[in-house]
């Protein structure tokens, strides 16, 4: 069949699907690092971050689609991190967060 | 919900002496609909219907898309009501949900900002020497087919049921959502359960499809679609209640929204070709109705005069299953005879089998 240009494709949804994405990974790293289950999001990290200054790395983004099941590009994207550990120091619920990037990274390997 | 909170989500909706406000794109892609509106409550039902050459455009699509100020929108409306109120009416029906939704928005804030009123009042008089009369009674005309609906049973000639089988026709009903989103008190039944259309279909005898994305947007949003490259956020939209609608089967849309019912017919057409996908039965589109036309078959009128044939989704297999009498050769003629022209062979209505989604996912 002959597919028209119309100048526009259908946008595919940004939905996750917690009943379709494994969450086998993600329950790993919260099991030997329980304390990331405290994080209430507050995006401390994120605004802390020197990497994130300089690229469009986004801590808070790519830990909350780990939990979530969504594994895609993370550990290219946590390659960023250059573990200065600013994040930690300004975390209002103390979790070590330099400890959740190499978690990650060791946990999901290049994805 | 609790059952007394039923009756704050009910209207008032006038019996007679209306003064009816056209839609601006209505009649480009369902020119037979507001015709039929006219004829069904006008001619039919004996109610007086004031069709005024004079009034203008809401100005609502360029308000929805950042053109027209608020001010000059309300000067506009104000312009509307002085002229209602000039040919001695005070019932004000408008034919296009977003001017409904401009007409409750605009009394809503005359009423809670009176100073916003004097202004408007001042501003119609410089610009048009014309005082401003509020109407007693606003209501959108499915309203008032929703009004009128037990004495148009009372006309019914071919009931929402197929006639082959007696079985109670599926339909989807989609509300527009300025009619009850914006002011949910507004309308009949609220955002969350409105029933203006679903109380047509049951009248009728029809079976509403009660499925899980009922209340989505159709995706049209004036600024999504305007801007060429945002319609693919558009089409994702009708998409979303397309895929949703399909498993349940069913044998029509209808809508109370100038914006949804083409976009929900034409978006058909546009993923056909785009994908291939159709979503009604035998590999054809679902048939896309304004309830001007549902309550028009209902009631046997010509489908061809009710402007059906303009449709990019084909409506004959909905004809043929209501048992409705018409001339396939006289699809494409004008009221006149005349030969309208022919739109090209599309996807969406092409029959190829059992290619339909309904019948992959089966």
């Amino acid at each position: 069949m002959a597919v028209k240009n119309f100048g526009f494709s259908i946008s595919r949804p940004r939905t996750i699907d917690m009943d379709k994405n494994n969450l086998r990974k993600s329950n790993e790293i919260l099991r030997e690092l329980p304390e990331l289950q405290a994080c209430i999001g507050c995006g401390s990290c994120t605004a802390s971050c020197s990497a994130g200054l300089l690229t469009q790395f986004n801590f808070r983004k790519m830990h909350t689609l780990v939990r979530r099941g969504e594994y895609e590009g993370v550990y290219k994207e946590l390659s960023k991190c250059m573990l200065c550990g600013k994040c930690r120091m300004v975390c209002p619920r103390n979790i070590n967060t330099r400890k959740v990037v190499l978690l990650i990274k060791r946990t999901l390997g290049d994805f | 919900m609790r059952r007394g909170a039923w009756e704050d989500y009910q209207k008032d909706i006038a019996d007679d002496k209306y003064y009816y406000a056209r839609s601006c794109i209505r009649q480009n892609f369902f020119p037979g609909s507001e015709k039929a509106f006219l004829n069904i409550v006008g001619r039919d039902l004996g109610r007086e219907v004031f069709d005024d050459p004079l009034h203008t455009s809401c100005t609502g699509i360029g308000y929805h898309s950042d053109i027209v100020p608020y001010e000059t929108i309300m000067t506009v409306v104000a312009r509307q009501f002085s002229l209602m109120h000039e040919a001695g009416f005070e019932n004000f029906i408008s034919s296009c949900i977003t001017s409904f939704g401009i007409y409750t928005e605009i009394l809503n804030t005359w009423e809670e900002f009176p100073e916003t009123e004097e202004k408007t009042r001042e501003s119609l008089y410089k610009a048009t020497k014309r005082e401003l009369y509020k109407p007693k009674n606003l209501a959108h005309t499915s309203d008032v087919i929703f009004h009128l609906r037990d004495e148009i049973k009372q006309r019914m000639k071919y009931p929402l049921v197929n006639h082959l089988t007696g079985e109670k026709l599926r339909v989807v009903e989609h509300i527009g959502c300025h009619y009850a989103k914006i002011f949910p008190k507004r309308g009949i039944g609220g955002s969350e359960f409105p029933y203006v259309l679903a109380g047509m279909i049951e009248s009728w005898g029809g079976d509403v499809v009660d499925y899980p994305e009922r209340r989505h947007c159709c995706g049209f949003g004036f600024r999504n679609y305007l801007v060429q490259a945002n319609r693919g956020y558009s089409i994702a939209n009708s998409h979303k209640k397309l895929e949703s609608m399909a498993p349940y089967r069913p044998d029509f849309i209808v809508c109370n929204c100038p914006g949804c019912t083409m976009f929900l017919d034409k978006w058909q057409y546009t993923i056909a070709e785009m994908e291939g996908t159709t979503y009604g039965e035998a590999g054809q589109g679902i048939p896309v109705l304004t309830y001007e036309e549902m309550a028009g078959l209902v009631l046997g009128y010509d489908p061809w005069e009710l402007g059906m044939q303009m449709h990019a989704v084909n409506v004959e297999p909905l004809l043929n299953k209501m048992g409705v009498e018409y001339d396939p050769a006289a699809k494409y003629l004008g009221p006149n005879g005349k030969y309208i022209g022919k739109p090209l062979q599309s996807v969406v209505n092409s029959s190829r089998g059992n290619t339909s989604l309904y019948d992959i996912k089966k």
